[in-house]
């Protein structure tokens, strides 16, 4: 599996199609269910309250319809077309960036039906966000004709403690090639999320993986200033390779896409590694530009005193610190492949 | 439904202690039995009570080495109403009825990457 890269913030998932499960890289799910992650990019960035993700959706060719579940940190206002250039302005900037890094600097009863709140289509993308507990949005995964792994329901209520909100994408790859979408282009999606507690799925990325396969994935962040990150990118297989003021020619490359009107004139650029065991992403990335120390829960190092509800959330207006957070990402997938759900005959 | 299926598979091990059921209850929770090790008498036949409390399919099929040999390669979508294979939809209860001679026997769910994730439990037939 190849590196996923997220943008200055992120969640990244990446969504590849192929209808051909055997195939080593190409499909979500194998033969076995492992779930299979191409490379992808994020972009999840932070501004006033407004977590901004783009993550684009690859088309791998192959037909049928795969899709992936994203964990959100809150209800999206909107999810449209990203822009054309954001996710690969960023990788570049980081690419050449990385050679000047000096030093290391640190850095959860049967539940009722999932509520759709959101459908969108964008190109041969099926987009719909939900709200349900970890139960309800696995059935109505399952429902809809997509094989979950069977770590999927521990880890969607791990998510939905936090946030009752995922988003599912469907990718038709049949529509892709009826659109004349060549192998490799890409779907930028980006989802606008008011929030007061940004937060990077990692754990989700091991979903499906037996414990000793290696999960890779670049995370960025742009935050207001420098962050605090929870855990601290030592161990556990994340490592900092990136963290200086954002050029201003970054920013205005990235202002100047479609729907980026909303980055700061200055922000702080942060590039975390995932080189990491399936078993030991057993966490999530928690960000504080405002100099507090991140949330252990966010971390998912601990459950939440009061588990979310599946309700949506209402916008925050809590005051972070940070500027513009970008997550980033990586993507938190799930995936899914629409077959019969198992192969098994005397 | 989860609260009163562990009690029931709690029931049931602690009467396997005393006396071998005849009533084992069997929950499936992310993807693992509960509990994963049962002791009947041989010969009785064991009403099974089957809880599938997570939101995806699942199955539980009971056999010997052979019996799991032909499965782990088989390509049936879903079972039927067979004794020993059991088809689970997400949140749902089955009941089955089986007969053991004495022996060994292994319950397992044979999607794919479930068996190598842990759903693998073990029933020993007493004679």
């Amino acid at each position: 599996m190849r590196r996923f890269i997220a943008g200055a913030a992120a969640i990244v998932a990446a969504l590849v199609v192929s209808t051909q499960p055997a195939a080593a890289c190409a499909g979500l799910i194998g033969p076995n269910g492992a779930v299979n992650l191409l490379r992808t990019t994020t972009f999840a960035g932070y501004h006033d309250g407004i977590e901004h993700y783009v993550t684009a959706f690859k088309f791998q060719g192959g037909s049928g319809q795969f899709g992936s579940l994203v964990p959100l940190p809150g209800v999206p206002t909107s999810v449209e077309k990203g822009g054309d250039w954001t996710l690969q302005r960023l990788i570049r900037e980081t690419e050449i960036a990385k050679f000047s890094v000096r030093g290391a600097i640190p850095l959860a009863a049967p539940a009722a039906d999932a509520v759709v709140l959101m459908q969108v289509k964008i190109d041969a993308l099926d987009i719909t966000v939900l709200s349900g507990g970890g139960e309800s949005v696995g059935r109505w995964a399952t429902e809809h004709g997509f094989r979950l792994p069977p770590d999927a329901p521990e880890i969607l209520d791990f998510y939905a403690a936090r946030s009752p909100i995922f988003m599912a994408a469907i990718f038709d790859a049949d529509a892709a090639k009826a659109k004349g979408q060549q192998i490799g282009d890409g779907t930028p999606v980006h989802i606008t999320i008011p929030t007061a507690n940004p937060w990077v799925p990692l754990r989700i990325l091991a979903t499906g993986k037996n414990a000793a396969a290696r999960v890779d994935a670049d995370v960025y962040l742009l935050t207001d200033r420098k962050p605090l990150l929870l855990p601290a990118p030592f161990a556990n297989g994340m490592e900092l390779q990136y963290s200086q003021t954002a050029s201003a020619s970054l920013l205005n490359d990235l202002r100047s896409d479609k729907g980026m009107d909303w980055v700061p004139e200055m922000a702080w650029l942060t590039k975390i590694g995932i080189n990491a065991a399936a078993s030991q992403l057993t966490y999530d990335l928690a960000i504080s530009a405002n100099g507090k120390v991140p949330s252990r829960v966010a971390a998912g190092l601990e459950a939440p005193a009061n588990p979310t509800t599946p309700a949506t959330n209402s916008p925050s207006n809590q005051p972070l610190a940070l500027v513009g957070i970008a997550i980033l990402g990586l993507g938190a997938v799930l995936l899914l492949g629409r077959f019969a759900p198992r192969s098994v005959a005397p | 439904m989860a609260l009163a299926l562990a009690a029931f598979a709690a029931s049931a091990c602690a009467s396997a202690q005393a006396a071998m059921p005849t009533e084992v209850g069997i929950r499936i929770h992310y993807s693992r039995f509960e509990p994963s090790t049962v002791e009947v008498q041989a010969g009785v036949p064991i009403t099974f009570t089957i809880v599938n409390d997570d939101p995806i399919d699942h199955e539980w099929l009971i056999g010997d080495s052979n019996f799991h040999d032909r499965h782990r390669t088989g390509t049936e979508a879903v079972h039927g109403d067979r004794p020993d294979e059991v088809s689970l939809p997400p949140m749902s209860i089955k009941r089955t009825t089986l007969t053991f001679p004495p022996g060994t026997y292994l319950y397992i769910c044979h999607f794919p990457g479930h068996e190598a994730y842990g759903m693998v439990g073990t029933l020993v037939a007493k004679g």
